[in-house]
């Protein structure tokens, strides 16, 4: 299942006018623009006029106050997030930086950039950084995000009965459990599995796929595992795009694949980049799909960036190596949500 | 209307191409799910999809004992049960404000929290080990639960606060006239009124969480508070032979709370796919 989130709900707003950028729309509400522009300039008062008919000068601690409650139902998921989310950013920061061991050891010494230079140097930590990059171009830019819209696009054509079947089908391989979902491929994929049945059927070479291609078994894994969501992106995505416009190309005659890269594609490139995004995060995050099929074996040949950082920091219990791996892996992850954001705001 | 008679007779030649097409990646899609269904009723099952050679729910007998299924699934309940009620309460609470009051604080307030949203969470689990070592919150059920309702947090307020704004504002003015708090009026008004979207961030926490592997199996130790998501992978993949049977029993088991979920709220939702809806680009 996606942990990867989208923005801008387009529950209750149509999607791409508001939705412009992160906080933006905070101060949209209807009719009380005016109320909240003037908080802004801090000359009257920012509350709804029906609410509190208070006079318009008001003094600081009474504005302070009122504030300060206002904030209170804040609390608790700032509390939360302080706790168990930063907290645990702060100390991954803290612990890359120092030889943290899993067994007895009394205290860390601080290590300066020493864990970084070990794994630049690593062999095996280089493997994991290909590997993780073999493993996102494939499942995710490749598998998902085009076969998402193959999709997507075969859905609009298509009768209400198979479209209905076909996305039950896919959106049931996304909501399975992950693990699930893992012994399924595993099943699939292994010699006596159903694919090796299949191609024996059809006369060609079988082979055991978890060893003599792990990459590709787990990449197809992923791409089975998170294709409906970028089904369902593009399929909201291409229920906007207005029917004149298409039938308009249509009737004037441009062949199938033309209005695809001419109009289709050009319209949904919002669609397109966040889709891209949130599948390339969601892939450079995927453990459990690859521990059930194959543990990052055989040797280390599927053995992407988190499993690499897990053995690290458990099987050979140096924590403070371990950490700095999942370091740099946050950091690609904080530059692409930053690319993201970035996205979203120049999109309005 | 179309200017040339072809045309209707193209479209209908397209559309037993999709179907056609469509037909066919679904069944690659269903082979690993016909699979886990065919086996799990398979006195006699094996890794590939095949007629079972006889129907049977001794697999189902076999797995339903407190010790393989009851235990873990109260765990699994327990923890994605407190992690999503957690959530739910603080994202609901802290849309609010975030929604009706106007501050300087929203905006970055907001992008935090959707650049949080994007974080690789299995990036930090070996950090939160080391630091839940420190703090003696290794291998509790509430340790546990307060890093899950984290981390799912910051998507739930986002999208709590989205739905929050689709609810107008004018109801609730009447309420605060006749003298109403705020909080009467986000319990009375505004949470009622948004029921779709509080299902929505509600199913989508606990699927998540549910689903979730690395979370528990990083932060729970002792096998009897493991949950459904960890204790398949050590029992069935710890042993010598694996009896695939009783395994497909188990994750069809396992499965069918976040399988019903979901179709629930999509129904409620009035069709389509209604987490795909909430979540477009």
């Amino acid at each position: 299942m996606t942990t990867t989130p989208l923005p801008g709900p387009g529950f209750a707003e149509k999607d791409g006018n508001g939705g412009s950028d992160g906080g933006g729309r905070s101060d949209g509400h209807d009719g009380h623009d005016g109320d909240d522009r003037a908080d802004r300039n801090r000359s009257t008062d920012p509350a709804p006029p029906s609410r509190t008919p208070h006079p318009p000068h008001r003094t600081g601690p009474h504005r302070a106050l009122r504030s300060l409650t206002r904030a209170l139902p804040v609390t608790p998921a700032v509390v939360l997030l302080l706790l168990f989310l930063a907290g645990p950013i702060a100390y991954c920061a803290y612990i890359a930086f120092t030889d943290l061991q899993l067994t007895g050891q009394a205290s860390a010494s601080f290590v300066g950039l020493e864990n970084f230079r070990t794994a630049f140097g690593d062999e095996a930590f280089r493997n994991a950084v290909l590997l993780t990059l073999v493993f996102t171009v494939l499942s995710s830019l490749v598998g998902q995000n085009t076969l998402g819209l193959a999709l997507a696009l075969l859905m609009r054509r298509a009768s209400k009965p198979v479209r209905t079947l076909a996305g039950g089908v896919v959106v049931t391989a996304w909501v399975l459990p992950e693990v699930v979902a893992g012994f399924l491929l595993y099943a699939f994929f292994r010699r006596e599995g159903t694919l090796n049945a299949i191609l024996d059927w059809l006369h060609l070479p079988s082979q055991n796929w978890l060893f003599t291609l792990p990459i590709l078994a787990v990449s197809f894994a992923n791409v089975w595992r998170g294709t409906a969501f970028s089904m369902l992106v593009y399929s909201a995505a291409l229920a906007e795009i207005p029917k004149e416009v298409t039938e308009a190309a249509e009737v004037d005659g441009a062949s199938g694949p033309r209005r695809l890269w001419h109009i289709t594609l050009p319209m949904i490139r919002r669609s397109i980049g966040t889709n891209l995004m949130l599948n390339t995060l969601q892939t450079l995050s995927v453990f459990g799909l690859i521990w059930v099929m194959t543990r990052g074996g055989p040797g280390n040949r599927s053995q992407t960036l988190p499993l690499f950082m897990y053995e690290q920091a458990f099987q050979n219990s140096m924590i403070g190596y371990g950490t700095a791996v999942a370091l740099l892996l946050l950091v690609v992850g904080s530059l692409f949500s930053l690319v993201y954001l970035r996205l979203l705001r120049t999109e309005v | 209307m179309p200017p040339t008679p072809t045309l209707p007779a193209r479209r209908a030649q397209r559309r037993l191409a999709a179907d056609a097409g469509l037909l066919a990646v679904a069944a690659c899609f269903a082979l690993p799910l016909a699979w886990v269904v065919l086996s799990s009723l398979d006195t006699d099952a094996d890794l590939r999809v095949k007629a079972p050679s006889g129907i049977t729910l001794g697999n189902f007998d076999a797995v339903l004992t407190p010790e393989i299924t009851f235990r873990p699934l109260l765990n699994s309940l327990i923890l994605c049960g407190g992690g999503t009620a957690l959530t739910v309460v603080c994202a609901a609470l802290a849309a609010y404000p975030l929604s009706r009051f106007s501050s300087r604080l929203n905006r970055p307030f907001l992008l935090t929290i959707l650049f949080a949203t994007c974080l690789p969470i299995t990036a930090i689990m070996v950090p939160v080990y080391a630091l839940f070592v420190q703090v003696n919150l290794i291998d509790t059920m509430q340790g546990t639960i307060f890093f899950f309702a984290a981390s799912q947090l910051p998507f739930a307020v986002w999208l709590m606060k989205n739905f929050m704004d689709g609810v107008p504002r004018e109801l609730e003015e009447a309420a605060w006239t006749d003298g109403a708090s705020s909080l009467q009026s986000l319990l009375r008004i505004v949470l009622p009124l948004m029921g779709p979207g509080v299902a929505v961030v509600t199913v989508f926490s606990f699927v998540l969480m549910w689903g979730n592997f690395f979370v528990p199996f990083m932060l729970l130790l002792t096998p009897d508070q493991m949950p459904a998501a960890v204790s398949i992978n050590e029992f069935f993949g710890n042993r010598g032979t694996v009896v695939y049977g009783q395994l497909a029993a188990f994750s069809v088991i396992y499965s069918t709370p976040v399988l019903a979920l979901y179709v629930l709220v999509s129904r409620k939702l009035g069709g389509g796919f209604a987490l795909g809806g909430a979540v477009k680009g």
